[in-house]
């Protein structure tokens, strides 16, 4: 049948691998992304296994390179726009000699960069005292240049102040962080109150902090006081606030000196941080050329020597010995790999594989194309498909977006889906492929899934005769007024007449596609379209259910379990059709037996089947054909007898197989009651799980039809010029809430119901999903991780 | 005149979802993605006619009349024939 009607053949090898040529060999295999390797070496520590000092290595060097990165980041102008390019073509793992040169390079400009960040962090800093220094001169000019002159000393006032210790002014000069001027102030005042004067001017410049880096107008402030300790204390306030003092000459012309020297050293510094700053980029730009590379090829030899690392030595330790999943039907391209590899490493000797016995359940590899992997994954969700299983996925691809158009089915709403899918299809580029935004991605991936749900549902849509919520007629409609005869006055006594079909010419015929769009017009539309849609959910239930039981078959036939066939397969068989078969005939013959003539005295399928069950019997209830009051004891009970028949055969068959191994009858038997008991009552359920197609088709019908009268039909009523701007702002409204409630919120509650009934309803009829997915080992994988 | 009109129907959409599901399949191409393709024609078809013939058979033998307000009949008499 084709690669995803079940699972590859997996077979299981035993690859030795020459010492000298293993890591070509596995390099090889990583390339093209075929094995799978299992470790042998579980009962060694992962720090002593023999490729340990290499993987140590490689995450050395990884080290160093994300600390280039990180610079990169930091520092680069203008800053890089998304992330790091990814080489093509990508290189291969690298040789040991290659290996080392990476090596070596990576730490050389690593620590290239960090002399030269260092250099220009001191030299920056050095910059912003400086200019801090020149910002105190130039602020604090005009303060102390405009200071009074002492008075001049008076005899008495020259005796008083010989007596303090210290009468000379002294000044404290610096700068501090804007946000601490308050505190300060207030700190200074309430301490040294009165003996000090403190002036605070904001900077002109901007200049940086040097912890934060963030720009700041620093405030200068002059601290001018008289004695000794009240300096101690200013001192101690200001180192406390983490201001920078300068010193504070007190004659003008030897600040207008110092200034000149900080002018020059400004520029200098200035010139200097330039040329560092130059020398940065072009490093960072070196780093930035060369980093790529570097990446891939230390990922890849990481990579390899992470899997030599589960090979075990033989016995002569010349060969390694590695065991390995492979596909069978690319045994040839294994071999081909490993003479590549001993070709590439220049060996003499071949290395070779030998196929072993698998052990236990190999893992289950299937080939997707990008249409048919939004379904695997869909159906691998739920479980990943045992060995050699029959697989859902392939059934999926149209069950699952026809199950969504039942309850989706709008011409419409299912129009705008294909379309949108259609412009996804379209949007082929790599950026796109391998996007970050996860929401994004999500519906990338299944552009195809909702294609198909798109264009079911423009076909259910017209089926329902819904296009935005109203009908259309492409054909005449079924239904014809004249032959009622209905006078004028009869319409003017009564709000609602209903067409009678039992008079002959109203109702010439079924309409040929789809539902009439006459009951679209009537007010008792729904009564018709529940019945339509219980008995549509059910038929549509009961034959999915029933594909879901005979897959089963496929399994077992596979597997060689005949006797499960007779003894599972067909009293599950018997059960399912002598019950709900049986229900789907009466539906069908109700419809094509029973017309308008009979209408009140039309059978009641409901009254029939509880009935059968409780074996009673309704004497008003008109049978549906001759003789169904016999043959509904029947029917209840072959299904009876069938199932428990199959149970006990099973568990008799299952003692006989299995006398020689120690088991349970009573825990067989158990087993298989429960199987019994869990099928007959899971059908009654999964058939009354189905209705849900209903219930969610009524709901979107009813949800589009109400937009439809609440907005769009005030907005169509209104005349005129302003009438026409009204319109165009109320279907913009309309259209937003299309997307967003029909659209988007429908259309996932109608994706998550039909997932749910194809993972319980129909999967659990024959699926298991108790098996592991084949990883192989590829380096595209791991490329597109970093 | 109704019941040949039936007829036509029902023949011309058999035939056209039997074409899909029984004659398309043969015509497909062998190749790695023919047995995914036969049964993608076939379920489709399935499923597709199934769902058109429960709509056709639901609405052949009416128990009951649409209920229409008096403004609609007053519309349809000089509308529809």
């Amino acid at each position: 049948m084709g690669a995803l009607f079940r699972s590859e053949e997996v077979c299981l090898v035993q690859l030795f691998l020459q010492s000298g040529s293993a890591y070509n060999c596995v390099s090889e295999l990583g390339e093209l992304g075929l094995v799978e390797f299992r470790d042998l070496n579980t009962q060694v520590n992962s720090f002593q296994r023999k490729f340990i000092s290499e993987v140590r290595r490689c995450e050395e060097m990884e080290t160093t390179f994300a600390f280039l990165e990180q610079e990169i980041g930091r520092s680069l102008w203008p800053p890089l726009i998304g992330p790091l390019p990814v080489p093509s073509p990508a290189p291969f793992a690298p040789q040991p000699r290659e290996l080392m040169a990476i090596e070596e390079e990576s730490e050389r400009l690593a620590w290239e960069l960090r002399e030269v960040s260092r250099n220009r962090d001191s030299l920056r800093s050095q910059l912003t005292l400086l200019s801090q220094y020149r910002g105190v001169l130039i602020q604090t000019h005009p303060l102390t240049a405009s200071q009074a002159p002492p008075p001049p000393q008076s005899l008495e006032t020259a005796a008083l102040m010989d007596h303090r210790q210290d009468t000379r002014l002294c000044f404290v000069a610096g700068v501090v962080h804007p946000w601490k001027v308050p505190v300060f102030e207030r700190l200074l005042w309430r301490a040294c109150r009165g003996y000090i004067i403190v002036d605070f001017r904001e900077m002109e410049q901007r200049l940086e902090v040097p912890e934060t880096g963030e720009k700041v107008h620093w405030m200068v402030f002059l601290i001018s006081f008289w004695g000794d300790q009240i300096g101690q204390k200013v001192k101690k306030i200001c180192d406390c606030f983490h201001t920078h003092t300068f010193a504070y000459p007190e004659h003008t012309a030897e600040r207008e000196e110092i200034l000149i020297g900080l002018q020059n050293r400004i520029m200098d510094i200035t010139t200097v941080l330039s040329q560092t700053e130059g020398y940065l980029q072009q490093l960072l730009a070196r780093c930035v050329v060369a980093l790529p590379r570097w990446k891939v090829s230390v990922a890849k030899c990481k990579a390899v020597q992470t899997v030599l690392n589960l090979c075990s030595p033989s016995v002569t330790d010349k060969c390694l010995i590695a065991e390995a999943w492979c596909p069978a039907r690319k045994l040839l391209l294994l071999q081909s790999a490993l003479i590549e590899g001993t070709r590439k490493s220049g060996s003499m000797v071949d290395s070779f594989y030998n196929r072993l016995p698998s052990p236990g359940s190999p893992p289950t590899l299937f080939t997707t194309n990008s249409f048919t992997s939004a379904f695997q994954s869909l159906v691998e969700a739920y479980g990943v498909a045992a060995y050699r299983e029959i697989n859902p996925a392939v059934f999926t691809i149209v069950t699952f977006p026809f199950l969504f158009a039942v309850m989706f089915g709008d011409v419409g709403h299912g129009l705008l889906m294909a379309l949108a899918a259609l412009w996804m299809i379209r949007q082929d580029t790599p950026k796109n492929i391998r996007s970050s935004n996860e929401l994004w991605r999500l519906f990338y991936e299944g552009r195809f899934l909702i294609l198909l749900m798109g264009l079911f549902s423009i076909y259910t849509g017209a089926i329902y005769n819904e296009c935005f919520s109203k009908g259309l007629s492409l054909f005449p409609s079924g239904w014809h007024l004249q032959p009622m005869n209905w006078s004028d006055e009869t319409l003017r006594g009564n709000q609602f007449l209903t067409l009678d079909p039992s008079v002959s010419g109203v109702f010439l015929g079924p309409y040929p596609f789809g539902i009439d769009p006459m009951w679209h017009l009537a007010n008792n539309h729904l009564s018709f379209l529940n019945s339509y849609k219980m008995k549509m959910s059910v038929i549509t239930g009961v034959l999915h259910m029933t594909f879901g039981v005979c897959l089963s078959f496929f399994n077992y036939s596979h597997r060689g379990q005949w006797s499960s066939v007779f003894l599972v397969l067909l009293p599950e068989l018997l059960f399912l059709q002598s019950l709900f078969g049986y229900l789907l005939v009466l539906v069908v013959l109700k419809w094509l037996l029973f017309g308008p003539a009979a209408s009140d005295t039309a059978p009641s399928i409901l009254v029939h089947f509880i009935n059968m069950f409780l074996m009673a019997d309704s004497k008003d209830n008109t049978p549906l054909f001759s003789g169904q009051g016999q043959q509904h004891p029947l029917v209840t009970d072959t299904s009876s007898i069938n199932t428990l028949h199959g149970d006990l055969e099973r568990g008799e068959r299952e003692e006989d197989e299995e006398v020689i191994e120690k088991f349970d009858a009573a825990e067989v038997f158990m087993e298989q009651a429960i199987h019994t008991i869990e099928f007959c009552l899971g059908c009654i359920s999964n058939t009354a799980s189905y209705l849900r197609l209903w219930a969610l088709s009524l709901a979107h019908a009813q949800l589009s039809d109400v937009l439809w009268v609440m907005v769009m039909r005030i907005s169509l009523s209104w005349q005129g010029m302003l009438g026409s701007v009204v319109l165009a702002v109320v279907f913009s409204l309309f259209a937003l809430l299309t997307v967003s409630i029909l659209l988007v919120m429908e259309g996932l509650s109608a994706f998550l119901h039909a997932l749910r009934l194809h993972w319980v309803e129909f999967q659990h009829k024959f699926y298991s999903g108790t098996g592991y997915k084949l990883n192989p080992f590829s380096f595209s994988s791991i490329i597109d991780s970093l | 005149m109704a019941q040949t009109a039936f007829f036509i129907t029902m023949g011309v959409m058999t035939l056209f979802w039997a074409l899909v599901g029984g004659v398309v399949p043969w015509f497909i191409p062998k190749g790695p993605n023919k047995g995914v393709i036969v049964t993608m024609l076939v379920l489709t078809a399935v499923c597709c006619y199934l769902f058109w013939l429960i709509a056709i058979l639901s609405q052949l033998n009416p128990l009951f009349g649409p209920a229409l307000s008096n403004d609609t009949i007053w519309y349809l008499r000089y509308h529809w024939p």
